[in-house]
C-alpha cells in the first residue's frame, strides 16, 4: 500500500512536471492591420494564425489582437501597451515594413520574441538582425529577386520598374535589379497609398520598355492594373504575388488575367499540409486563402512546434526550438538561414480564371532554396 | 520627352482636377452656407463607391449602379443632416470636427459590416472600357475622358444652379446672412438639408466614378478628402469658383510634378538620386503650393464674402 502511494505520488509529480514543461502558457500579442486600406492583408494573417491554433487544440496560447490601421504611431503605442501592461512573451502580426521598423527593434531590444508573418525589411536581415527576431514569410527582396531572375529566362531586355516610396518599395526595386540582367527603362517611386497612376502609365507608354515590373500591394495594385488595362498599353506586367493575391484578384477582374507573378506559396503547391490548409481555411471562412493567410498559418505552426519542445521560460532553449523550424510548412521545404530569415523555393504563378473565381496556378520555379542578400552582414 | 506624352499628362491632370472639384464643391458649399466642417464627406464618397459596386453587381449595369449611388448618397446625406449635423451648427468647429470624425469611424465600420473587408469589383461600363484615339493620334482611356466631360458638365450645372435659380439665390443669401434670410420667411432648416444632400450626392457620384477606376474598399475616401481640403484652402473657403480653379491647379500641379520633377532634377544630379528626391518633392508639391498661396493670399485665391 505504502509503495503504491509513493508510486502514485511520483507519477502525479512526474505528470504535473511534464505538463508544465510541455504546456506553459504563452501570451502572444498580435499587432496587425484590420481597418483602413490594407485591412484584407491583416485579416488574412490573423485568420490563418487563429486557424492553426484552433486545429492544434492547444489551449495554452493567449492571443491578444490589436489593430494598427496601417499607422506607425499607433503601432508603437500598441506595442508599448502589449509589452508593458499585457506583458506578452511573443509578438507578431505586422504587415507593413514602415510599421515593422517602428516596432520590432524596440520590442526585441526589450527581450520580446518577434515572429514576423509578413514584413521583412532589409535593415533587420543584415546588420540589424537579432536573435529574438524571426521572419516566417520572406526577406522583402526575395520575391522581387525571383521576378528579376524570371524576367531573364522569359527573355525580357528592357524593363520599366515602379514601387511606392517606403522601405519595402525600395527593397523591391533593389531586389529586382539585383537579378535582372537587362536594361532599366525608368525607375519610379510613387506615394504610399497612391490610387491614381495616370501619370506613370503615360510614361510607360512612352518609354519603349518590353516589360513592366511593379510592386504595389493591396488597393494600390488594384487601381494600377485597372487603369493599365483601360489605357490600352500592351507591355506585359510582371510582379510579386502581393498584387495578385487571392483577396484582391476578384476586385481586379479580367485586367489581371495571364499576368506572371512570383510567390513562395500557391494554393496548388502539392503537399499534404497545404492541401489540408486550403480545404480547412475555405471550410472555416468561406473564401480561398491568400499567401498572407498561409504566412499567418505557418507562423502559428512554428510557434506551436517550439512550444512543444521547450518551455517559454527557458528562453535559450525556446529560441533554439524556433530556429530549428521543426514544423510542416504549407509551402513545403522551409528552414531558417543564419539571420533567422527563410531559405525556401520561390515559384512563378500565372493568374487564371477557375469558373467564376480569379486565382493563380503554378507554372514553374524561379529560384530554388533561395536565401537573401543580407545574411552575410548579420553577426549573430 | 514627346509632345504626345506631355499632352496626355495635361489631360491626366485635368481629370484629377475635375474629380477633386466634385469632392471640394460639396465640402465648400456646406462650409460656406452652414459654416460646418464636415470630415465625413469622404465617407459619402466611399458609400457612393460601394453602392455603385453592389448595385452594378446585382443588376449587371454600371449605369443603374451610378444612379443608385447618387440617390443613396443624397438620401444618406439628408438623413445624417437631420439626425446629427443639425445639432452642430451652433457649436464651434472643434466640436464639429470631433462629431464628424466619429461619423467617419461609424461609416467605415458600417460599410465593413455590410460588405466585408475585401475590396469589391467594379469596372467601367463596356462602352468606356478601352482607349480612344484623340485627334492627333493620341490614345487616351475613354473612361478618364468621360470623367472629364461629366465633371465639366456638373461644374457648369452647379454654376447655373447657384447663379440662376431660386434655390441658388437662397443659398447665396444664406451664405451672406442666415438670420436675415430666415426672417424673410425662407425655411432655413429645409434649405440646409437640401444643400447637405446636394453636397453628399456630388461626393457619392465622385466615389462611384472613381471606384471603377481605382479600388472600392473601406477607407477609400480619406486620401481624396485630404486633397479636397487642400483644394478649398487654396481656392478660398466657401467659394465654388475658388474650388473649381484650385481643383484644376492642384490636379495639374500634382500630375505634372510627379512626371516632370525627376526628369528636371536628373539634369543637375545623378539619375537615381534625382528619381528618389524628385518623387519625394513631387508628393509634397501641393502642400508647398498651399503654403505659398497662403503666404500671399491668406484667405485663398477667391475668398468668399470678400
Amino acid at each position: 500500500m505504502k509503495k503504491a502511494i509513493i508510486a502514485f505520488a511520483a507519477a502525479t509529480a512526474l505528470a504535473t512536471g511534464v505538463t508544465q514543461a510541455f504546456a506553459e502558457p504563452v501570451k502572444v500579442g498580435m499587432i496587425t492591420t484590420l481597418s483602413g486600406g490594407g485591412a484584407s492583408l491583416g485579416i488574412d494573417v490573423r485568420d490563418g494564425f487563429e486557424l492553426a491554433i484552433k486545429q492544434s487544440g492547444n489551449t495554452d496560447i493567449e492571443l491578444i489582437v490589436e489593430d494598427d490601421a496601417r499607422k506607425p504611431d499607433l503601432a508603437v503605442q500598441l506595442s508599448d501597451k502589449l509589452i508593458q501592461s499585457d506583458k506578452v512573451d511573443i509578438m507578431t502580426g505586422i504587415i507593413w515594413s514602415n510599421l515593422a521598423m517602428a516596432v520590432i527593434p524596440g520590442a526585441v531590444a526589450q527581450g520580446k520574441i518577434y515572429l514576423s508573418p509578413n514584413a521583412g525589411p532589409s535593415a533587420l536581415a543584415g546588420a540589424g538582425c537579432n536573435e529574438n527576431y524571426f521572419n516566417v514569410a520572406w526577406q522583402n527582396d526575395n520575391l522581387h529577386e525571383a521576378m528579376g531572375a524570371y524576367a531573364n529566362t522569359a527573355g525580357f531586355k528592357k524593363s520599366f520598374i515602379l514601387a511606392p516610396n517606403y522601405p519595402a518599395g525600395q527593397d523591391a526595386l533593389t531586389g529586382f535589379k539585383r537579378f535582372f540582367k537587362g536594361e532599366i527603362a525608368n525607375e519610379i517611386y510613387t506615394k504610399l497609398g497612391q490610387t491614381d497612376y495616370a501619370a506613370e502609365i503615360a510614361e510607360i507608354r512612352a518609354s519603349g520598355a518590353d516589360s513592366v515590373f511593379f510592386f504595389l500591394p493591396g488597393g494600390m495594385g488594384i487601381a494600377f492594373m485597372k487603369q493599365y488595362a483601360g489605357a490600352g498599353v500592351d507591355v506585359p506586367l510582371l510582379g510579386p504575388a502581393f498584387s495578385f493575391d487571392q483577396g484582391i484578384l476578384q476586385a481586379v477582374g479580367d485586367a489581371a488575367l495571364g499576368v506572371k507573378n512570383t510567390s513562395q506559396w500557391s494554393k496548388d503547391i502539392d503537399n499534404e499540409t497545404n492541401k489540408a490548409f486550403v480545404e480547412s481555411f475555405q471550410a472555416e471562412y468561406g473564401r480561398l486563402p491568400s499567401l498572407y493567410a498561409s504566412q499567418g498559418f505557418d507562423t502559428a505552426n512554428l510557434l506551436l512546434s517550439a512550444m512543444g519542445s521547450a518551455p517559454i521560460s527557458d528562453k535559450p532553449a525556446f529560441l533554439a526550438a524556433l530556429k530549428a523550424a521543426d514544423f510542416k510548412s504549407t509551402r513545403g521545404d522551409f528552414k531558417f538561414g543564419p539571420n533567422n530569415h527563410p531559405i525556401q523555393d520561390i515559384y512563378v504563378r500565372e493568374v487564371i480564371k477557375e469558373g467564376d473565381v480569379y486565382t493563380n496556378k503554378l507554372v514553374g520555379v524561379a529560384l530554388e532554396d533561395h536565401s537573401d542578400a543580407y545574411a552575410a552582414d548579420c553577426k549573430m | 520627352m514627346s509632345t504626345a506624352l506631355f499632352l496626355e499628362q495635361l489631360l491626366n491632370g485635368l481629370q484629377l482636377g475635375v474629380t477633386l472639384f466634385l469632392m471640394a464643391a460639396g465640402l465648400t458649399l456646406i462650409f460656406g452656407v452652414m459654416g460646418l466642417i464636415n470630415l465625413a464627406h469622404g465617407s459619402l464618397f466611399m458609400v457612393g463607391g460601394f453602392v455603385c459596386a453592389a448595385v452594378a453587381a446585382a443588376t449587371g449595369s454600371f449605369w443603374i449602379g451610378l444612379a443608385a449611388s447618387l440617390v443613396a448618397a443624397a438620401a444618406l446625406g439628408a438623413i445624417v443632416e437631420i439626425v446629427v449635423i443639425r445639432r452642430l451648427y451652433d457649436r464651434d468647429h472643434l466640436d464639429q470636427v470631433l462629431a464628424t470624425f466619429a461619423l467617419v469611424l461609424m461609416f467605415s465600420e458600417g460599410v465593413r459590416f455590410l460588405f466585408g473587408s475585401f475590396p469589391l469589383y467594379l469596372d467601367p461600363p463596356a462602352i468606356l472600357a478601352g482607349p480612344v484615339t484623340l485627334p492627333g493620334g493620341l490614345p487616351y482611356p475613354a473612361y478618364r475622358l468621360a470623367i472629364i466631360v461629366a465633371g465639366v458638365l456638373i461644374a457648369i450645372g452647379l454654376g447655373l444652379l447657384i447663379s440662376r435659380t431660386r434655390l441658388g439665390m437662397q443659398i447665396r443669401a444664406g451664405e451672406a446672412d442666415r438670420e436675415m434670410i430666415a426672417a424673410l420667411g425662407v425655411d432655413i432648416r429645409f434649405l440646409y438639408t437640401v444643400v447637405f444632400a446636394l453636397g453628399a450626392a456630388l461626393a457619392g457620384f465622385a466615389g462611384a466614378m472613381i471606384g471603377a477606376l481605382q479600388s472600392v474598399q473601406v477607407g477609400m475616401g480619406e486620401p481624396v478628402l485630404i486633397l479636397a481640403f487642400v483644394v478649398i484652402v487654396i481656392g478660398g473657403i466657401g467659394s465654388i469658383r475658388g474650388a473649381l480653379v484650385a481643383s484644376l491647379i492642384v490636379g495639374l500641379v500634382d500630375t505634372m510634378g510627379r512626371f516632370l520633377l525627376p526628369t528636371l532634377l536628373s539634369g543637375v544630379m545623378e539619375a537615381s538620386a534625382a528619381r528618389g528626391i524628385g518623387s519625394a518633392i513631387a508628393s509634397m508639391l501641393i502642400y508647398l503650393l498651399m503654403a505659398v498661396v497662403l503666404v500671399f493670399k491668406p484667405k485663398g485665391l477667391f475668398p468668399a464674402n470678400a
